[in-house]
C-alpha cells in the first residue's frame, strides 16, 4: 500500500516538474499539450467510470467498447438527421442506457456468463453499426465554452476552463460518482453488493434491482462518453471508430483500483501519453510511423496491468451470479 | 393471544430435494424455540422463508397475525424480524458502523451521516452488553466479535422476532454460554427468539419448546422438561442412536506423521499457526479439538501442501514433506478428505469415475503412458461405488448430482482405497447425511486399523471425542494439551479450547 | 434487409445457391471454412481449459504473415520442404503470441481476455507496417507481400481446398486428446475448477501457457492455410473477423471440438456468399456480421439454448481481473 502510494505520489511529483520545466521554456506548447491530455484522457476517464460503477456492484462489463461505439454511433446519425447537437447527445446517452440494459438482462435476469454477454454486445454493437454506416454524413458539433474568469488563468485556464461543454459535463460526473460512492447510501449498498451481496440482500437492499440500476446509470455515462467522441471530440464517425478505447479503459480502471479518482488520474496519464507523442510527431521531433503511434495505448495498458495485477483486489463478488436462493 | 410467529404448511423444494414438506411452527413472544435437526434437515431454509430469503412453493407466514409476502427481506425487517445468519453476511473490507447501517443508513441531506451512525453503533453495543469497535474493517477481526457484529445489526432495528441460524458454531463453549445468555436476556423483555441447532446441550440449556426437523418434515415437538438429550437424539435421527462409536483399541506403533515447530499464516498474512508441534502414530486416530478459526484449517492445509509453511518441518515416515505440493504429498502416502469437498475434492461437472481417479490419472494402471485407460477407470470406479456404498444411478453420473453424503463418500473412497500411510481429515461429516456419517466413521476406523496414522480435524467436539484414541486441543495457533481419549472430558476439553488451564 | 428495400428471398437464395448450390461455391465455402474452424478450435481449447482465448485474431494474422514471407522469401526449395516450413513458420508465430498472452496470466495475473483484445491490436498494427515497409511487394504501394510461390502453395484435391480435409483430422483429433490423453484430461480439469486442479497436482500455470501456445499454434495455421492455400499472398485487410467469428463457431459448438466442424461450415457459407448476396440482391455485406452477432446472441441466450446445452459454458469464463 504505502510502496504504491509512493510510487504514484512520487510520479506525479515528477509529471508536475517535468510539466513546470517545459512550461518555463516554451508555454504555449506545454499548455496545449496538457489541455489536449485532458481532451484525449476524458473519454477513457468516462468509460472506466462505465467499469466501476458496473464492477463496483459485481457485474464484469468488457461491453464498455460496444457501448461506446453504439453510442457514439447513435449520437453522430441523430445529430447529423434532426441537425441538432443536443438531440445528438441524448440519444447517444439513451443507446448507451440500452446496452446497459441488455448487459443487465443478459448477465443478471439470464444469468449468462458475463465476460460472454460483453463480447455479445461488442460483436453486435459492431455489426450493427457497420451495417447502418453511410458515409458522408455532417453533424453539429458542440463549441468551446470558456468559463469567465478562470479561462484568463494562465496555464490552468487553457488546460481546464475552455473546453466543450460534454468535457465540464463529464468532469462533474465523475466528481459526483465519486462523492457518491464513498459518501451515499447507494455508494455503500452498491460498493456492498459488489464485495458481499448477501450483506446487502439480508440488510433489505434489493441485489437484482440496484445491479439493474448501477448498469443502466453505467451505460448512460458510457453513452455520454460516446457523444463526446463523435461529437465534441471527432466531429464524426467511421467504422471501429472508438479503437479500442472501451479496453483500455477496464485497464486504468483496474490500475486506478475500481476508485473514480484513480481512475481519472491513469486515464489523464494515458491522455498525456497521447498529447505529448502527437506533438512530438506535429513538430517534426521524432518520426514515429503511424502503426507505432496507434499501438501505444495497448501496449501501455499491457504494461500498466503488469505492473498493477496480482497487486489490486476487485471487488469480491465481481463476476459472480447471486443465487438469492440455495439449499 | 395471537402468536408472534405463525409458520403455516410450509412446502419449498429445489431441483431433487425436498427442503420443506409441510412445516407449520409458532412462536410466541417472550419465548425461545429451539429448531433441531442434522445438517441437510431443512431448518435453514425454513428460517430463510420467514426473512424473506427463499420463497416457499406453498403454505403462509403469519408475523403479528399479518401475512408476510414471499421473497420480501425488507417486508420482514420492517416487521420486526432480525436474523443472524449461520454465514456470516458481513462485507470484510467494510467497517462494522458501515456493515450495521448497511440497508438504513443515517442520512444528512443526500449523505451518509457517520457521525450519527457511529453513535447509533456505540450506544447499540452498550445497550447489549456486545462490544465493538465501530471504526474496525470487519475482516480483521476475529470470528467471535464477527458474530456480535452479526447480532448487534440484526437487534438494530427494535425486533420483536430474532431468528439465529447456528449460531454457536464458532463459538468457544464460553462464548457460547455468554450467547445463550443474550439469548434468555431478549426473551425476558419479550422478544421471541427462534434458534437453530443441532446440538442437543445448547437445546437443553435454553429452550423453552423444541421442534425437530428431520427430512425436512416435523419429526415432533416437545420441551427440555419433557426428555433428555437421548430423547432429542431419538428424534433427530429417527431412531435409536449410538451416540458412541464402536471401535476397537488402538494398537498405535512408531510416529508416522510428525510436525515440528510448524509456523504458517493465514490469507491476512497473520500468524495462524503458532510454532506448533504433534506426532501421530500409526494405528491411533488423533483428533484435533479447537474452535474454528484457532488454525486447523491452515494446519491442515500446511501438511497437505496446500499452503506456503513459513518454518517449520512436517515429515511423513521419517521423510521431509515438500511445501506447496499437494500432489508430490499425497504420492508419499497422505490422503486428505479436505474441509471443502467441492472446491478441492471434487470436479462437480466430472464423471464418478474421473472424480475416483482425480489425483493418479496419470499413473498405472489409469493410464498407459499418455493415453488413459478407460478400462481400469470403469473397473475401479465399479469396485469403489460398491465397496463404499455411493448411491448413484451409474459411474457416469456426474459428482455434483450427488447428495452431500455421498459426495463425500466418493472423496472418502479415493483418499482411502489407496495406500496411504496418513489421512488427513477435516470436517469430514460437515453436511453429510447420519448414515453417511456413520460409514465415514467406520471408514477411518478401518484405516486406523490397517495401520493409517489419522489425523481427525473437525468442530463437532462429539465426532472428535468419540473417534479419537488422544485428543490434541488447539488453541492460538498451538497444540495445547494432549489427552489420552479416557482423560479427554467434555467440560475439560471445553476449558482448553477456551485458552483456559486445565 | 427491408431497410435496404432489397428482396429477402433474393438476398436468402443467393446466399444458398452460391454458399452450397454448387461445386464451385461449395469449394469456396470450405475454404472460406477452414480457417474458421481452426480458430474456432483454437477458442475451444481456451474455453475447455477456463480461458476466453479473445486472441485468437492476432494469432491467426501473425501466423499469416509469417507464412507468407516464408512462402516468398525462401526460395529454390522443393515443395515438400518449403510447404512444411511455410506452414511450421505460421503455426511457430501464431503459438508465440498466444503464448506471450498465455505468460501474462500465468507469471502476472492478468486476464487473459483483457491482454488478448490488446495483442490484437498491437498485432495487427505491427503486421501493417510490415507488410507495408519492410516486406511489402516491390513497386507495390499497398501494404501487401509478394505472391507466395507454387513450391509453398497448397494443392487442390478435386478442386476442393485441401487445408480443409486437414482441420478437419485436427478437430477430430484435438477431440481425441481431451478424451482420451493425460494432457486432454489435465486441461478439462483446469478448465473445470481450477483449486482441484492444483490439489490433484495438475500446474495450473503450465495447463495456461500450454492452452494458449497449442490455440495460437492451431489459429497460426489457419492464417497459414489462408495465405498459402486460397489468398496467395499476405494482405492485411484479408484477415480481419476471422478470430472474431471463432468465438461464435466454438460457442455454437459448445466448446466440443468436433463442434467447430458444422460450426464453420455454415459460418464460412455465409461468409463466402456474403459478397454474392450483395451482387444479387444490393445487401450490403456487413449484414453478415449482424447475422453473426445475432446468432452468437442465440446459442448463447439460455432460453433457446437449453437444449442444445449438454456442456455448460457459461459461468467457468468469467473471473476477476487478477488471478
Amino acid at each position: 500500500m504505502t510502496r504504491f502510494l509512493s510510487f504514484k505520489w512520487i510520479l506525479t511529483f515528477i509529471l508536475i516538474a517535468i510539466t513546470g520545466y517545459l512550461y518555463s521554456k516554451d508555454g504555449v506548447i506545454t499548455t496545449s499539450v496538457v489541455a489536449t491530455a485532458v481532451i484525449f484522457g476524458l473519454p477513457l476517464a468516462l468509460a472506466a467510470m462505465v467499469g466501476i460503477m458496473c464492477e463496483r456492484t459485481g457485474i464484469v462489463n468488457i461491453g464498455i467498447e460496444g457501448t461506446l461505439l453504439f453510442s457514439s454511433f447513435i449520437g453522430f446519425f441523430v445529430a447529423s438527421s434532426t441537425n441538432n447537437g443536443v438531440f445528438g447527445i441524448i440519444s447517444a446517452i439513451t443507446a448507451g442506457v440500452v446496452t446497459g440494459l441488455f448487459l443487465a438482462f443478459m448477465s443478471i435476469s439470464w444469468k449468462m456468463d458475463q465476460i460472454i454477454a460483453g463480447t455479445i454486445i461488442n460483436i453486435l454493437a459492431t455489426g450493427l453499426t457497420s451495417f447502418l454506416y453511410t458515409q458522408g454524413r455532417m453533424a453539429p458539433t458542440t463549441f468551446p465554452i470558456d468559463i469567465p474568469f478562470f479561462s484568463s488563468i494562465p496555464f490552468f485556464g487553457q488546460v481546464l476552463f475552455m473546453h466543450g461543454p460534454l468535457v465540464y459535463f463529464g468532469l462533474v460526473v465523475i466528481f459526483s460518482l465519486y462523492v457518491a460512492l464513498y459518501h451515499t447510501s447507494w455508494g455503500l449498498r452498491s460498493r456492498a453488493v459488489g464485495e458481499h451481496p448477501g450483506s446487502a440482500d439480508t440488510a433489505g437492499v434489493s441485489v437484482f434491482r440496484l445491479r439493474y440500476l448501477n448498469v443502466a446509470l453505467a451505460g448512460a455515462v458510457g453513452g455520454l462518453a460516446g457523444a463526446y467522441l463523435s461529437l465534441e471530440l471527432v466531429g464524426s464517425w467511421d467504422r471501429g471508430f472508438t479503437a479500442g478505447k472501451g479496453f483500455t479503459a477496464l485497464a486504468l480502471m483496474i490500475f486506478g483500483r475500481w476508485n473514480p479518482m484513480g481512475a481519472l488520474a491513469a486515464a489523464m496519464f494515458f491522455g498525456l501519453t497521447q498529447a505529448v507523442t502527437n506533438q512530438l510527431m506535429f513538430s517534426d521531433v521524432a518520426h514515429i510511423p503511424e502503426q507505432f503511434v496507434n499501438m501505444l495505448p495497448y501496449v501501455l495498458t499491457i504494461v500498466v496491468l503488469a505492473i498493477s495485477a496480482g497487486k489490486v483486489r476487485p471487488p469480491a463478488a465481481e463476476g459472480l451470479q447471486y443465487e438469492k436462493e440455495k439449499a | 393471544m395471537s402468536a408472534l410467529l405463525e409458520i403455516a404448511n410450509v412446502t419449498k423444494t429445489f431441483p431433487g430435494v425436498v427442503a420443506n414438506e409441510n412445516i407449520s411452527i409458532t412462536v410466541a413472544a417472550g419465548e425461545i424455540v429451539a429448531l433441531l435437526g442434522e445438517n441437510g434437515a431443512g431448518k435453514s431454509t425454513l428460517v430463510k422463508s420467514v426473512f424473506g430469503m427463499v420463497r416457499p412453493d406453498s403454505g403462509e407466514i403469519r408475523i403479528k397475525g399479518e401475512i408476510i409476502t414471499p421473497g420480501d427481506t425488507s417486508g420482514a425487517i420492517a416487521r420486526g424480524v432480525g436474523m443472524v445468519h449461520q454465514h456470516f453476511q458481513l462485507v470484510p473490507v467494510m467497517t462494522v458502523t458501515e456493515n450495521i447501517i448497511l440497508g438504513s443508513e443515517p442520512k444528512r441531506g443526500i449523505f451518509i451521516n457517520m457521525k450519527a451512525a457511529r453513535a447509533e453503533v456505540l450506544a447499540l453495543s452498550e445497550k447489549y452488553g456486545l462490544e465493538v469497535d465501530p471504526d474496525a474493517f470487519v475482516e480483521d477481526l476475529p470470528v467471535g466479535t464477527q458474530q456480535r457484529i452479526e447480532i448487534l445489526k440484526a437487534l438494530r432495528k427494535d425486533v420483536d422476532l430474532l431468528i439465529l441460524d447456528e449460531p454457536t458454531a464458532v463459538l468457544t463453549p464460553q462464548e457460547t454460554d455468554e450467547l445463550l445468555q443474550v439469548m434468555r436476556n431478549l426473551a425476558a423483555s419479550g422478544v421471541g427468539v427462534l434458534f437453530i441447532t443441532h446440538k442437543l446441550r445448547e437445546v437443553m440449556a435454553v429452550a423453552d419448546r423444541v421442534v425437530v426437523l428431520r427430512n425436512g418434515r416435523v419429526a415432533g415437538s416437545t420441551s427440555p422438561k419433557e426428555t433428555d438429550e437421548e430423547g432429542l437424539a431419538q428424534l433427530m435421527v429417527g431412531r435409536n442412536v449410538v451416540l458412541q462409536v464402536e471401535k476397537g483399541d488402538a494398537k498405535p506403533a512408531a510416529a508416522t506423521l510428525v510436525i515440528r515447530e510448524l509456523h504458517v499464516n493465514d490469507d491476512r498474512k497473520h500468524l495462524a499457526v503458532n510454532g506448533l508441534n504433534l506426532e501421530v502414530r500409526a494405528g491411533e486416530i488423533v483428533g484435533v479439538a479447537g474452535v474454528e478459526g484457532n488454525g486447523q484449517r491452515e494446519l491442515v492445509e500446511a501438511i497437505c501442501g496446500m499452503r506456503p509453511r513459513i518454518s517449520g518441518e512436517i515429515l511423513v515416515a521419517g521423510e521431509a514433506t515438500p511445501d506447496m505440493h499437494p500432489h508430490k504429498i499425497h504420492s508419499m502416502g497422505v490422503s486428505h478428505i479436505p474441509e471443502d469437498r467441492e472446491k478441492h475434492g471434487l470436479v462437480t461437472t466430472y464423471s464418478i469415475e474421473d472424480n475416483l481417479v482425480l489425483n493418479q490419472f496419470d499413473r498405472a494402471p489409469f493410464a498407459k503412458g499418455w493415453i488413459r485407460n478407460m478400462a481400469a477407470l470403469e473397473e475401479n470406479a465399479t469396485r469403489l461405488v460398491k465397496e463404499f456404498d455411493i448411491r448413484t444411478p451409474s459411474i457416469s453420473t456426474t459428482a455434483g448430482a450427488l447428495s452431500g453424503g455421498n459426495k463425500q463418500k466418493v472423496v472418502v473412497a479415493r483418499e482411502l482405497s489407496q495406500d496411504t500411510r496418513v489421512v488427513v481429515a477435516a470436517q469430514p461429516t460437515r453436511g453429510v447425511d447420519v448414515g453417511s456419517i456413520e460409514f465415514i466413521h467406520n471408514q477411518l476406523i478401518a484405516a486406523r486399523d490397517a495401520g493409517a496414522a489419522v489425523l481427525l480435524v473437525s468442530a463437532e467436539l462429539d465426532e472428535i471425542l468419540s473417534l479419537a484414541d488422544r485428543v490434541a486441543v488447539m488453541f492460538g495457533g498451538k497444540i495445547v494439551a494432549i489427552l489420552e481419549a479416557k482423560e479427554a472430558e467434555r467440560v475439560l476439553v471445553g476449558r482448553l479450547m477456551a485458552g483456559l488451564s486445565a | 434487409m427491408f431497410l435496404q428495400g432489397a428482396q429477402p428471398m433474393d438476398a436468402y437464395g443467393s446466399l444458398f445457391s452460391h454458399g452450397f448450390g454448387s461445386w464451385e461455391g461449395f469449394a469456396k465455402t470450405l475454404g472460406k471454412a477452414t480457417p474458421l474452424m481452426l480458430s474456432g478450435l483454437a477458442v475451444t481449447i481456451g474455453l475447455r481449459s477456463g480461458l476466453f482465448n479473445i486472441g485468437v485474431q492476432g494469432q491467426l494474422v501473425s501466423g499469416a504473415l509469417a507464412a507468407g514471407w516464408a512462402g516468398y522469401a525462401i526460395q529454390g526449395l522443393p515443395i515438400y520442404i518449403h510447404l512444411p516450413i511455410a506452414l511450421l513458420f505460421g503455426i511457430f508465430f501464431g503459438a508465440l503470441v498466444g503464448w506471450i498472452a498465455g505468460a501474462l496470466k500465468a507469471y502476472r495475473g492478468i486476464h487473459e481476455v483483457i491482454t488478448t483484445i490488446m495483442i490484437n491490436s498491437i498485432v495487427l498494427a505491427l503486421v501493417d507496417y510490415l507488410a507495408g515497409h519492410n516486406f511489402q511487394e516491390p513497386g507495390q504501394t499497398l501494404a501487401r507481400t509478394s505472391a507466395v510461390l507454387p513450391s509453398a502453395t497448397i494443392p487442390k484435391i478435386f478442386g476442393l481446398p485441401s487445408g480443409f480435409f486437414f482441420a478437419v483430422l485436427l478437430a477430430w483429433a484435438v477431440w481425441w486428446v481431451f478424451q482420451r490423453t493425460t494432457s486432454g484430461f489435465r486441461l478439462d480439469t483446469v478448465g473445470r475448477n481450477k483449486n482441484a486442479a492444483w490439489y490433484a497436482g495438475i500446474s495450473v500455470k503450465r495447463s495456461v501457457l500450454i492452452a494458449m501456445g497449442v490455440g495460437g499454434a492451431i489459429a497460426g495455421l489457419g492464417g497459414a492455410i489462408e495465405t498459402l492455400g486460397v489468398i496467395g499472398r499476405f494482405e492485411p485487410t484479408f484477415n480481419t473477423g476471422l478470430g472474431f467469428d471463432g468465438i461464435t463457431i466454438a460457442l455454437l459448438g459448445r466448446a466440443n471440438p468436433l463442434g467447430v466442424i458444422p460450426g464453420a461450415i455454415l459460418i464460412g457459407g455465409i461468409r463466402g456468399a456474403s459478397s454474392s448476396m450483395q451482387f444479387d440482391a444490393g445487401v450490403a455485406p456487413e449484414i453478415v456480421d449482424l447475422i453473426l452477432a445475432l446468432i452468437l446472441f442465440c446459442v448463447t441466450a439460455p432460453f433457446l439454448s437449453k437444449w442444445l446445452r449438454s456442456t455448460q459454458v457459461g459461468a467457468k469464463v468469467t473471473s476477476g481481473w487478477s488471478n
